[in-house]
């Protein structure tokens, strides 16, 4: 059988699990600014680690790709030593703080010139602004079947076969390909990669493709912003905490009594 | 027309509460612009909802019955909705950020060519121009973000649990049936299988007791599990919960997770242990009346928002507490 050819969608996003210490609010450039590296998104790296099984079960081409203004290849290069076989940049200044559907449109215009594909695989939402919409939209741009949130995805026959997640479950459905599904963290964590070997890979990759509005056609008078008004601070969650100290037996009395006063 | 018009959740036969809450905003933006508030119905046999919708007073509930709406298929129900917007040509259009809602909100609004917001918190009507103002928690609930858009209709995923459900109201209103054109031919995903499982409704819990990274292994939750017991003979009901990476490790199913990809939760007891309190976490349970925390980290951001605190290996103090509860017992 031919190998499959897999489109992975990866974001570039400030790390969403950094310490809250590291997280602050810049109203004015409405910009929450977080003092730690940048990441790919939590649910795109389940995606490439779906996609990676894939490529191990029945061989597959993986395709990253990852859009922004500015997109660093250091973060994103981990996907190449995961074991993706190609990364490509979407890289233009016309390309900060797009809403949802201009950001699905210019994925859409590089999936196309890219060709061939059976699969594209989105992360659920993204960590920074959690919207959970471009992996849809593209879908629906691109004509394709779309499953949702899916915590299990395997390929037969030219079909794709997903569990997806319900209220009640999960349900197992199926979809010719091409098709695009959004991947929940069920799926599993991206594989460990160790710092040596990241950055003896790291050398071995070389320069990576990166393109711009204009290569992938896109005017940008299409290209529309997110439409902020106002960036805030969220209330502030705060409690007095009091600490219940002592043994462990001194503990369970202690807090034995603070259940009977809760009751 | 220029309606709010809100889709509802049906849940074992009856309106979901999330829809009580759609009913709840979407009336007050109706009043804000002057303009009807619908509500659309889809299902195999929608006809008791309908009447119970209209009790809450709307001015007119669309029924969309149709055989291939039983159950939910998004390529069916999506179908259905757009034709739904064609004829009813709303202002407004909320959907709750319900699984269905998060799937449908961004495939409808590709198709009507409009921009939507997810997971919204508030919604307000700008006098200016009349567009939806759409306040949401961005980045886990890092900072609270007000969006505005263009687009008709302006649409919305409301947050469960945020906004006051309607209440009963006298004036009936009007129920419209509309037939939705739609066949076997549009369904692009074919659905094999539902497999139901047991799955926590933790949002009914009176006690949530929540493990996370910091058990260590699986086992951890059965240490939770006795506490759950030993709990559940002076509280009402006490359910496991869970942090994210617990989930992500295998050690228990996703039905447990609390937070914004989660349930969101508001018991009068949570008791958080192992867990460093992301804000993606925190999101999910700060609404809890009391908020007990054990973890082995002073410096952890959950004693930030706890009421109690012990700093201690949870496998020390936890086991012990069992211990003494059924003491007490
Ligand atoms: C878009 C997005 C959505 C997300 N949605 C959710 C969500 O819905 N729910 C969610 O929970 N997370 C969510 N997350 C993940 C979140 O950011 C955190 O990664 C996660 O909550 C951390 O889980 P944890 O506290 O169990 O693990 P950790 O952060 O690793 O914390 C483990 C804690 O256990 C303590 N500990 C260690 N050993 C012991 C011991 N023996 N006894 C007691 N304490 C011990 C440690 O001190 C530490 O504080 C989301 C992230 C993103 C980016
Ligand atoms: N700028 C981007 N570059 C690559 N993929 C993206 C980008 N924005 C969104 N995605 C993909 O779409 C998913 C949903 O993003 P969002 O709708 O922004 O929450 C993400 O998990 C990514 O897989």
């Amino acid at each position: 059988m031919k190998e499959i050819g897999i489109i992975v969608c990866a974001k570039q996003i400030p790390d969403p699990e950094a310490p809250l210490s590291d997280v602050s609010v810049n109203a004015e450039t409405q910009e929450v600014v977080v003092d730690a590296p940048p990441v790919i998104s939590p649910f795109d790296e389940n995606a490439l680690e779906v996609a990676i099984r894939l490529k191990e079960e029945l061989g597959a081409k993986i395709t990253v790709l990852s859009m922004g203004k500015k997109v660093s290849d250091t973060v994103l290069r981990k996907s190449l030593v995961a074991g993706a076989d190609e990364l490509i940049l979407l890289q233009d200044d016309a390309f900060e703080k797009l809403d949802s559907h201009s950001i699905a449109s210019a994925l859409a215009g590089a999936i196309r010139k890219i060709g061939e594909f059976d699969l594209v695989l989105t992360g659920r939402q993204a960590g920074d602004w959690d919207s959970g919409q471009v992996g849809l939209i593209l879908g629906e741009i691109l004509g394709l079947p779309c499953i949702n949130l899916a915590r299990e995805i395997k390929v037969e026959d030219g079909n794709v076969v997903v569990k997806k997640v319900i209220p009640e479950g999960y349900e197992r459905v199926r979809a010719k390909m091409p098709a695009l599904v959004t991947v929940s963290n069920e799926v599993g964590e991206l594989r460990y990669i160790s710092r040596t070997k990241m950055l003896k890979m790291l050398k071995g990759v070389g320069s990576i493709p990166s393109w711009s509005a204009e290569d992938l056609g896109i005017t940008l008078e299409t290209l529309q912003k997110m439409g902020i008004m106002t960036l805030s601070s969220p209330p502030d969650m705060r409690r007095d905490c009091q600490f219940i100290e002592g043994t462990p037996d001194e503990l369970s009395d202690k807090l034995a009594a603070v259940f009977k006063s809760l009751r | 027309m220029n309606d709010v018009m809100i889709l509802g959740d049906v849940k074992e036969g009856s309106l979901d509460i999330r829809t009580l809450e759609l009913l709840g905003v979407g009336k007050k933006l109706a009043g804000d612009l002057g303009v009807g508030l619908s509500v659309v119905l889809m299902g195999d046999a929608v006809s008791t909802v309908a009447e119970q919708a209209a009790s809450y007073g709307p001015d007119r509930v669309y029924k969309l019955e149709h055989p291939l709406l039983k159950g939910v298929n998004p390529d069916m129900w999506l179908a259905s909705l757009q034709q739904a917007c064609k004829q009813i040509n709303p202002k407004i259009v909320l959907l709750s950020h319900s699984l269905i809602g998060m799937e449908l909100g961004p495939r409808l609004a590709c198709r009507l060519n409009t921009r939507l917001t997810t997971d919204c918190i508030d919604l307000s009507i700008d006098p200016e121009d009349g567009l939806l103002l759409r306040t949401k928690p961005v980045s886990g609930g890092n900072a609270i973000s007000v969006f505005k858009c263009p687009g008709e209709p302006q649409l919305a995923t409301v947050r469960a649990n945020v906004f006051d459900p309607a209440e009963a109201a006298d004036g009936n209103g009007e129920i419209v049936d509309m037939v939705p054109e739609i066949d076997e031919s549009m369904i692009t995903v074919e659905s094999i299988e539902v497999v139901k499982e047991e799955v926590v409704a933790l949002d009914k819990a009176d006690v949530v007791i929540s493990g996370g990274a910091g058990l260590g292994d699986e086992d951890g939750f059965e240490i939770l599990q006795d506490l759950s017991k030993a709990l559940s003979k002076s509280f009402g009901s006490v359910m496991i919960g869970c942090s994210r990476v617990a989930v992500d490790k295998g050690w228990i199913s996703s039905d447990h997770q609390v937070g914004l990809t989660g349930t969101m939760i508001s018991p009068d007891i949570y008791i958080a242990v192992g867990i460093s309190g992301a804000i993606q976490h925190l999101v999910g349970m700060i609404k809890s009346k009391k908020i007990i925390a054990i973890n082995t980290d002073p410096g952890c951001n959950m004693f930030n928002v706890a009421d109690y605190g012990v700093v201690e290996d949870y496998e020390k103090v936890v086991p012990a507490l069992v211990k003494r509860l059924e003491e007490l017992s």
